[in-house]
């Protein structure tokens, strides 16, 4: 797994940083209890008052006793829980009761309130059994962690990790584009003359190759889907885009789907949670075709040319389009019109990568900028000028930005946030023009696609060390996959649930009466809350003449309007007459001698 | 049976929210497809109890066994049923004419049946052995028809009535007591289960009567515009009670303010005839003539889930079971029905899996009950053709009726013409 043995390290200049703590043992302090009570309290805050004022009144009796014979424990209450952690599981903003509220309002948002709280804490409280730590690498004094290379680290690791650094050599058929499966196993490259290859990285076990004849633009491995054979570890489902359409092939490479409505495909994204497979096309088309039923859900017409610069926010399934014109803009598949579009760039967009908390999204251009933007306020962050400008970039899961620079690729740490980007954490040289850029997941692996094949670089640090196994798990057994397909297929989130706030669906709409019977009027095309003309009863005897009922709508019509009328008017008959007090006032107060001349 | 998950394969969790993005539209996923699952459950038949040969006129439970209850029918009969074998243990032709009312006694030993031929009957529970003549402990001849009765929760004596109210001791064989006000008939009366001395009474002439039976003098009644057929108290909150009334509604009272009703059921199309509340008091059942019956929540205007069968005629009672998991239902067709309380519940042991997914489900429900298509799905019931027709020409009256008022109302003098809420509509005077 990701964690690199310390002990095999410190023989080298290679070092692991631990970031925890060991966790403190009651038997180690025996001295120093009041410190160690202290500490439980500056943590706990706000949540463990009431434990605090249970402290204090022990302490206070064992004064008064003197000498306490029983045995206190010396960590009274429950276990504190740091406030980062309790952070970290915070669920939006904590319920006001509003004033005037009844008292079973009160006591429905304290009982829920109390239950989230207890369900923050035991997930906080969850992380401390994680088995897994991450990592970093750590040059000694004045040394460069980015003049460490490849081979050094691979020789002072244990041999397992040694073996994530390895290349491929693919010279014949050209520049190479990759893409790893969700849970990390299993890799899919695609090499821009037609070939393309699914390895299982770890064990390098080929599982099936191919030339498709053809220019390959893009691989995308979907989800596992449908298992087409039973002894297979995992079973892959993988979209190429080749020349003019967008085929779907099975682990083993047997054809299973040529999707002609997506034609001239040069970048793909999969949307795993609604089974959704973007494209984008040369003729300026974002399509949207759903895996699990095979229908085209969405064809967007972008009107801005070719798009080939492509990337999905994992946050909130947001399509990021680059274009040459220097903008970037937000599309999902509800809306004609993309949903954002700023400018970021000089020149032509290069490259786009988006983190995965949906914050942060960074940028490469022609103009040899790279960028940072905020991408809940749409605001720049901070920019840098990389001489050989970034031509592909990319974001590991715990937040390590790669950019390919010529034939150089830049690891860069801390570059979420606000601090501006200092100089690359680690860089690996290689041969021939990079293509594609990617960092496995669960995994300090980035995997290369250049022009002499592929470079698997061992970047640690980059995966997240514990997975949920629940959720994409990299060790599941057959029948484990077969239970969390099931799962997820029932789970599928329906793509009008696409937008910018995921969380939208748990708010509260807040739109008004009038605002609502608007927006039905514009969607229906008529008011259907519009009171219908008045038609008077046909009468019998003669009664019904046309001159009756001409008289007997005239009575009805304008019921309303009479009301409304009554009503201006004794509001104007009131303001006149106050008016009317207001300037006798006024005369009565400013009279002055020559007023009596005045007729 | 599923095997466990060996050791080597375990389900590390990581509970970090980055790593499970959507939360909400995958939990609102989630919550649909609950709510579908619950209504493709739904199946709250149970089973048909059939046997009598007239239409069913009341029904029983037992006061200390879950399995047994009695039914009497219209043609005098009685009989005694198991519910889980469903079957008829024995059958005694109790009276002449209908039985009109049967209780248990609170020990559970004997019971008492009513009926048209002018006596009160006492019956052992216990069936006479083979070959011996069903005969009654005791045998009250009355000097009218009675049409109900009911007994006291923790002493020897019991209330029936008919033309008065009268207050039996079991060893005696004329009343101890007997209420009236006004010359009427009644035709149904309760017991108190909490404030034991009290009791309510439905009769004929539009009113609600509560009496305590250490007085001798009827306490107070509330008048309505039309008359209720039976009643039934809140078993938990006891100082509720809700009456079956034939203008289509159910009014739940609350007995120290019984000008206005607390609140008015509706959703009938024809007069209720039975009312029953659930063992927790949260719920309760009603029978009526339109062929359905409806369990409303005791604080809802309307119901939460309507039962019915093509084969089901007008019901005439309904009873909800001692666990709270059942409905039982008897209707003019000689049939005695078992419903689920809960329609999407199933029977049985659960597994603990099963039970912690109904409860994850159940709470996904109530957390997006609000949103439209959530409701939508759980709002629906299928309603018989004819049902349907008559709601709809409902709603058209009561819309009419409105607007009716409303005109009247604009051409009058301002304040002649009250606005009136529809719980103050229904009452008519509270006499004391």
């Amino acid at each position: 797994m990701a964690a690199v043995t310390p002990e095999v390290l410190t023989s080298t200049h290679v070092e692991k940083m631990k970031k925890k703590k060991l966790p403190k043992r009651y038997w180690e302090e025996t001295e120093k209890t009041d410190q160690s009570q202290r500490r439980p309290e500056e943590e706990q805050g706000k949540a463990g008052q009431n434990q605090n004022k249970s402290t204090v009144k022990e302490k206070s009796l064992k004064r008064k006793n003197g000498e306490s014979l029983e045995k206190k424990d010396p960590f009274p209450g429950e276990a504190p829980i740091p406030q980062k952690q309790l952070q970290k599981f915070q669920r939006g903003k904590k319920c006001k009761v509003p004033a005037g509220a009844r008292e079973r309002l009160k006591e429905a948002i304290a009982i829920s309130e109390a239950m989230s709280e207890h369900a923050q804490k035991q997930a906080a409280r969850y992380d401390l059994l994680l088995p897994e730590d991450a990592g970093f690498l750590e040059g000694d004094e004045d040394e460069d962690t980015n003049t460490i290379s490849q081979a050094d680290i691979a020789d002072a690791v244990d041999i397992t990790s040694g073996s994530k650094y390895f290349n491929l050599h693919l010279s014949q058929f050209g520049p190479y584009r990759l893409d790893y499966s969700r849970t990390g196993r299993n890799l899919l490259v695609g090499g821009k003359k037609g070939h393309v290859a699914c390895i299982d990285w770890q064990t390098k076990d080929l599982k099936c190759e191919m030339n498709v004849m053809e220019t390959v633009n893009d691989v995308n491995s979907l989800c596992t889907l449908r298992s087409a054979s039973r002894w297979l570890h995992t079973e892959a489902m993988f979209a190429v885009a080749q020349k003019r359409w967008l085929y779907i092939y099975d682990s083993k490479g047997v054809e299973l789907h040529c999707v002609k409505k997506f034609n001239d495909v040069l970048r793909m994204q999969f949307l795993p949670y609604h089974f959704l497979l973007a494209t984008a096309s040369a003729t300026g088309f974002l399509q949207y075709l759903d895996v699990s039923i095979g229908k085209e859900v969405a064809a967007i017409c972008t009107k801005m040319g070719r798009l080939d610069v492509m990337a999905q926010n994992p946050h909130n399934a947001v399509i990021h389009l680059g274009h040459p014109n220097g903008t970037v803009s937000l599309w999902s598949p509800n809306q004609k019109e993309s949903l954002v579009k700023m400018l970021c760039h000089r020149g032509a967009v290069r490259s786009l990568a988006v983190d995965k908390t949906g914050t942060y999204m960074v940028t490469s251009g022609l103009d040899r900028k790279l960028k940072v933007y905020d991408i809940r306020a749409f605001k720049p962050l901070h920019s840098c000028f990389l001489p050989a400008g970034a031509s592909c970039l990319s974001l590991s899961q715990r937040g390590l930005l790669s950019a390919a620079t010529g034939e150089i690729v830049q690891v860069y740490q801390n570059v979420l946030g606000s601090n501006p980007v200092s100089k690359p954490y680690m860089a690996h040289r290689l041969r021939g023009q990079i293509w594609g850029l990617a960092y496995c997941p669960f995994e300090d692996v980035l995997g290369i696609g250049h022009g002499e094949g592929f470079t698997s670089m061992i970047v640690p640090g980059a995966g997240e060390p514990n997975f949920d196994a629940l959720d994409t798990n990299p060790y599941r057994s057959h029948k484990q996959r077969q239970e969390w397909e099931v799962k997820a297929l029932l789970e599928k989130v329906q793509p009008e649930l696409i937008g910018l706030d995921p969380g939208q669906l748990s708010k509260v709409d807040q739109a008004s009466f009038e605002q609502r019977h608007k927006e039905q009027i514009e969607a229906l095309g008529f008011d259907p809350l519009a009171k219908d003309k008045f038609k008077p009863r046909t009468k019998k005897k003669g009664r019904s003449s046309a001159g009756a009922i001409e008289k007997r709508k005239r009575k009805v019509a304008h019921e309303d309007q009479r009301d409304e009328i009554r009503q201006s008017v004794q509001e104007r008959t009131e303001r006149e007459k106050e008016l009317k007090e207001k300037s006798n006032e006024k005369k009565l107060g400013n009279k002055s001698t020559l007023d009596r001349f005045r007729k | 049976q599923r095997r466990a998950i060996p050791f080597t394969l375990g389900v590390p969790r990581n509970y970090d929210p980055t790593l499970h993005p959507f939360e909400v539209p995958r939990e609102y996923t989630r919550a649909l497809n609950a709510t579908k699952l619950e209504r493709v459950f739904a199946k709250p038949f149970v089973a048909s109890l059939d046997g009598h040969r007239d239409g069913i006129s009341c029904i029983t439970k037992h006061a200390k066994s879950l399995s047994t209850i009695i039914s009497g029918a219209c043609d005098g009969e009685v009989k005694v049923w198991n519910l889980p074998r469903q079957e008829c243990l024995r059958t005694v032709q109790a009276h002449e004419g209908f039985v009109r009312g049967i209780c248990s006694r609170f020990c559970g030993t004997s019971f008492f049946t009513v009926g048209d031929d002018k006596t009160i009957k006492q019956w052992n529970w216990e069936a006479p052995g083979y070959g011996v003549r069903e005969e009654p402990i005791n045998t009250i001849l009355g000097k009218a028809v009675f049409t109900g009765i009911d007994h006291h929760q923790r002493e020897g004596t019991f209330v029936t009535c008919g033309q008065t109210v009268d207050i039996w001791d079991e060893q005696r064989s004329s009343p101890i007591r007997s209420f009236s006000w006004g010359v009427d008939s009644f035709s149904c009366v309760r017991y108190n289960p909490v404030e034991t001395e009290l009791l309510a009474s439905c009769a004929s002439d539009r009113s609600v009567v509560l009496y305590d039976t250490r007085e001798s003098a009827p306490l107070r009644k509330v008048i309505m515009q039309l008359r209720s057929n039976t009643l039934c108290w809140n078993p938990m909150e006891a100082y509720y009670f809700t009456c079956a009334n034939e203008d289509y509604n159910l009014y739940t009272y609350d007995i120290r303010h019984l000008d206005v009703p607390v609140t008015v059921h509706m959703d009938h199309v024809s007069a209720v005839l039975d009312v029953d509340y659930s063992p927790t008091g949260r719920e309760f059942v009603s029978a009526s003539f339109d062929k359905t019956i409806r369990i409303f929540p005791k604080d809802k205007g309307h119901s939460r889930e309507v039962y019915h069968t093509k084969r089901m005629q007008h019901v005439i009672c309904v009873r909800w079971s001692a666990d709270n998991k059942y409905v039982l239902s008897g209707s003019d067709e000689m049939n005695i029905r078992l419903w689920k309380a809960n329609a999407s519940e199933k029977l049985g042991l659960l597994s603990a899996r099963e039970k912690a997914a109904t409860h994850y489900n159940k709470k996904l429900i109530e957390k997006f009950q609000h949103h439209p298509q959530v409701r939508r799905i759980a709002r629906h019931r299928h309603l018989p053709g004819d049902i349907l027709k008559q709601k709809r020409e409902l709603r058209e009256m009561r819309e009419a009726q409105r607007r009716k008022e409303q005109n009247v109302r604009k051409h009058s003098k301002p304040g002649s013409v009250p606005l009136l809420t529809e719980k103050e509509k229904h009452v008519v005077a509270v006499v004391e």
